[in-house]
């Protein structure tokens, strides 16, 4: 899913880089490959619809930023719009001036009710209060037993009588008030929203107890019927917010926003497994993630973003092609490179990026890079200077200091060179599309890369970098030369 | 950005009748819901028709990967006979499988039916009304708590056995699971009783050591005199995709031979069943329409599809 998506989304970038603005056929494209992953992700048709429509009002003839490609920078803006409406809202548990505060928890059958109720307990107490437990599911055969184990491992009363549940509910109030406890959490029995009776008798619990908080109990595995669920609960019961139970199941969990999404209340508990201990505050962030099951693609965009530092890169460019590129400038690249981590990963992120260049980036080992920075950290800042000043003495210990060979070193120093001698050619190659020319640049370092040892690791990527950072220069830095013909990069809008 | 993104989404494309349960959707001697039945009979499918076909399936459950297959497949068959007919004949067509329940275990061999599942989906619930179905049909039956986990499960298995009079065998919450199968099936064995049915744990499907401990219960369970003959995946019809990742799941740690689908009495369609059946070939064996102890009944394909499409 992931790999067939992100070739798509690539697909898309090549095809569109030229263009300065997201346009509606992008957006179609794009926004097709998103609707399939939020229909996988459970979400329902309905919610998916009106979400995607909104996020295309959003992005809508955006400028396309210059560190992006434009099917990631709809993914992107997908990513936040999720944020931004399963994190609307949000409700702070505060208490009640005059206790006890009352939490009435409901739902289907087998959404996890009970347990949340004991672990809703649980966390009361942590946060310092005293919390009661009032067993109202008598329909369930030992439902109300359940709870008293629960409760009982974590030092909670639990509440309960044969009689019915409403008249249950009423008691256990008026208990918890007797015990001065001031939180009392109401548990009822799961219940079909198109159960009319059952879901008139939840309504004359609310009604007799008045809760502060009523949360819908609802499991993250729910399909389609997500919405019905929720909208029946809420019409019936005006829900404060949902608790979104089985978390820890490998679901991406679609129903939360399809719930969210028809009752406009937030998400202000998640459960992540069995102990009683599982069970936290709700990350937007988190969830928004796993909906989109776009992980990989999502870390991606954020490192290539927040590291991928411009300046450094077309200073360096700017030497490359005066032929002034010292081993200095390569290890800067290299920590740029390193930065964003895994190589392979951050090639297929480059706007640009060949597939030669790609699979020349997956070969690099990262070993091999390893070593090449211990022999260059190894040398003296004039030798990285001026590598023609390594004489078998100063090789000797440059290998001796890197915990490699002469020969390494002789070798690394050879790539180096020839290396230098290609970008002095390519700077003066009175080319006037420089990104054509650093290009090739970058494919022939592949190629060598593909040859064998031609070119030192880390070389190869480094022409990617190269050719995307001359392509988009941000500030005009170094002696670089603004370029007619690469992406413009106008401020963002928004 | 507004709290509500929808504010009256467009009604589950389906039933005259949205709040009527299975049975009387079953009874129910309506046409086909409207939308699908207002197409027209052209062989040639519009992409008007084959999105209110995709909206049908996809609102159901169904998934986007076998609902991409089902459209291909209306797109080569066509629909000379209407897009009802040639989109019921697929589904049926995908739900092929042989339904058959095994009762008997070879001879001096107790038969033993196995009931697995993630949590909450009515495992136990089930068990306590194919209990009363085999002894409606005659059998003795013994139940097996086999859920030594969840607070109370036993209790729960314990009250079922109460109200339908049949055996049971428990331990204390924290026991091994095995063992009490073991014991259940010794003292079937013993006393000749016709059946056991046994209960697991819920347990989520993306556990290695979960479902390996399935496993060593399953192979407990069919270790002589017991014979594991029905391992049965019970399957909460709300329930979206991960279906799919469970029934796979449960499948390699256990040898499911059966879905039962369970509450299917409210607006959930279950149509998720249609890509387990055409991926792993596991056959729907029951249906849970209720929580009174006569609500589950036979699955019937034809009946189940068109209830899927509004029938």
């Amino acid at each position: 899913m992931f790999d067939a998506l992100s070739d798509r989304l690539e697909r898309l970038s090549s095809s569109l880089r030229s263009r300065g603005r997201l346009s509606d056929a992008d957006l179609d494209e794009a926004l097709g490959d998103v609707r399939s992953a939020l229909l996988e992700a459970d979400v329902e048709l309905g919610v998916v619809n009106a979400f995607l429509a909104a996020v295309r009002e959003r992005v809508s003839g955006d400028v396309l930023t210059q560190s992006l490609t434009p099917g990631q920078q709809v993914i992107k803006a997908v990513h936040e719009q999720l944020i931004e409406v399963l994190g609307a809202t949000p409700l702070k548990v505060t208490y009640a001036a005059k206790p006890p505060t009352v939490v009435l928890l409901a739902g289907l059958q087998g959404a996890g009710k009970t347990t949340a109720a004991a672990k809703l307990a649980a966390w009361f107490k942590q946060q310092g209060r005293q919390p009661y437990l009032i067993a109202a599911d008598l329909q369930r055969p030992a439902a109300v037993e359940q709870l008293r184990v629960l409760a009982q491992s974590i030092g909670v009363d639990v509440f309960s009588e044969p009689s019915s549940p409403i008249d249950v509910a009423k008691k256990g109030l008026k208990e918890a008030t007797r015990l001065g406890r001031d939180v009392v959490i109401i548990d009822t029995a799961g219940r079909l929203a198109i159960d009319k009776a059952l879901m008139d008798e939840v309504r004359a619990i609310a009604k007799a107890t008045s809760p502060d908080y009523t949360f819908l109990v609802i499991d993250a595995v729910t399909g389609q019927d997500a919405v019905h669920t929720a909208r029946s609960f809420h019409d019936a019961l005006e829900l404060s917010g949902l608790i979104v139970t089985k978390l820890d199941y490998d679901a991406r969990g679609g129903a939360v926003l399809s719930a969210r999404g028809v009752v406009g209340r937030p998400v202000v508990f998640a459960s992540t497994g069995e102990k009683i201990s599982d069970f936290d505050l709700f990350y937007p962030e988190r969830m928004a993630s796993r909906i989109l099951g776009m992980g990989d693609v999502l870390s991606l965009i954020e490192q290539a973003e927040r590291t991928m530092d411009a300046d450094v890169v077309a200073e360096s460019a700017g030497r490359m092609m005066s032929g002034t590129f010292t081993l200095d400038d390569f290890m800067a690249q290299l920590g740029q490179v390193r930065k964003m981590g895994s190589l392979g990963g951050i090639m297929k992120l480059m706007p640009g990026v060949t597939k030669e260049m790609r699979n020349a980036a997956s070969n690099v080992n990262e070993d091999d890079l390893n070593r090449t920075e211990a022999i260059v950290r190894s040398m003296t800042p004039k030798e990285r200077r001026d590598p023609s000043i390594l004489d078998g003495s100063r090789r000797t210990r440059i290998a001796k200091g890197s915990a490699t060979s002469v020969s390494a070193v002789n070798q690394l120093l050879k790539q180096f060179s020839e290396m230098r001698k290609m970008m002095r050619q390519m700077g003066s190659g009175a080319n006037p599309a420089m990104p054509q020319g650093m290009g090739r640049m970058a494919q022939l370092a592949a190629r060598g890369a593909q040859r064998g040892e031609q070119l030192p690791p880390g070389f190869e990527a480094l022409g990617a970098g190269m050719a995307s950072a001359v392509a988009t220069p941000r500030t005009g830095g170094g002696k670089n030369k603004k370029k007619k013909g690469g992406r413009v990069t106008p401020p963002k809008q928004r | 950005m507004p709290d509500l993104l929808v504010r009256d989404s467009a009604p589950m494309p389906s039933l005259v009748d949205n709040a009527a349960t299975l049975n009387q959707r079953l009874s129910s001697s309506r046409g086909v819901f409207e939308r699908v039945r207002s197409i027209s009979g052209a062989s040639e499918l519009s992409s008007g028709d084959l999105a209110i076909v995709e909206e049908v399936l996809l609102r159901s459950d169904v998934g986007v990967t076998t609902t991409n297959a089902v459209l291909e497949e209306l797109k080569t068959n066509g629909a000379p006979d209407g897009v009802t007919g040639a989109l019921r004949e697929i589904l049926l067509n995908s739900l092929g499988a042989d339904r058959s329940l095994a009762t008997t275990a070879d001879v001096d061999r107790v038969p033993v039916w196995l009931f697995v599942g993630v949590n909450g989906v009515g495992k136990t619930t089930t068990i306590g009304k194919l209990a009363k179905r085999h002894l409606d049909a005659g059998r003795t039956v013994l139940l097996a708590a086999g859920d030594t986990f969840r607070a109370a499960a036993a209790d729960q298995l314990e009250l079922w056995a109460t109200r339908t009079g049949a055996d049971i065998v428990r331990a204390n919450e924290g026991a091994d699971p095995g063992s009490v199968v073991h014991d259940a099936i010794g003292r079937a064995f013993a006393r000749h009783v016709d059946i056991v049915l046994a209960d697991t744990a819920g347990r989520r499907a993306n556990s290695t050591n979960l479902l390996d401990e399935l496993s060593k219960v399953r192979r407990v369970a069919d270790r002589s005199p017991g014979q594991v003959v029905e391992t049965l995946l019970v399957l909460d019809a709300t329930t979206g995709q991960n279906a799919l990742s469970q029934a796979r799941e449960f499948l390699a740690a256990s040898g499911v031979t059966g879905i039962v689908l369970t509450k299917l009495d409210g607006t959930a369609r279950g149509g998720i069943v249609i890509a387990i059946e055409r991926d792993l070939g596991i056959p729907v064996k029951f249906v849970g329409i209720g929580e009174g102890v006569d609500d589950l009944i036979v699955f019937e394909p034809v009946d189940f599809v068109d209830s899927l499409l509004g029938a």
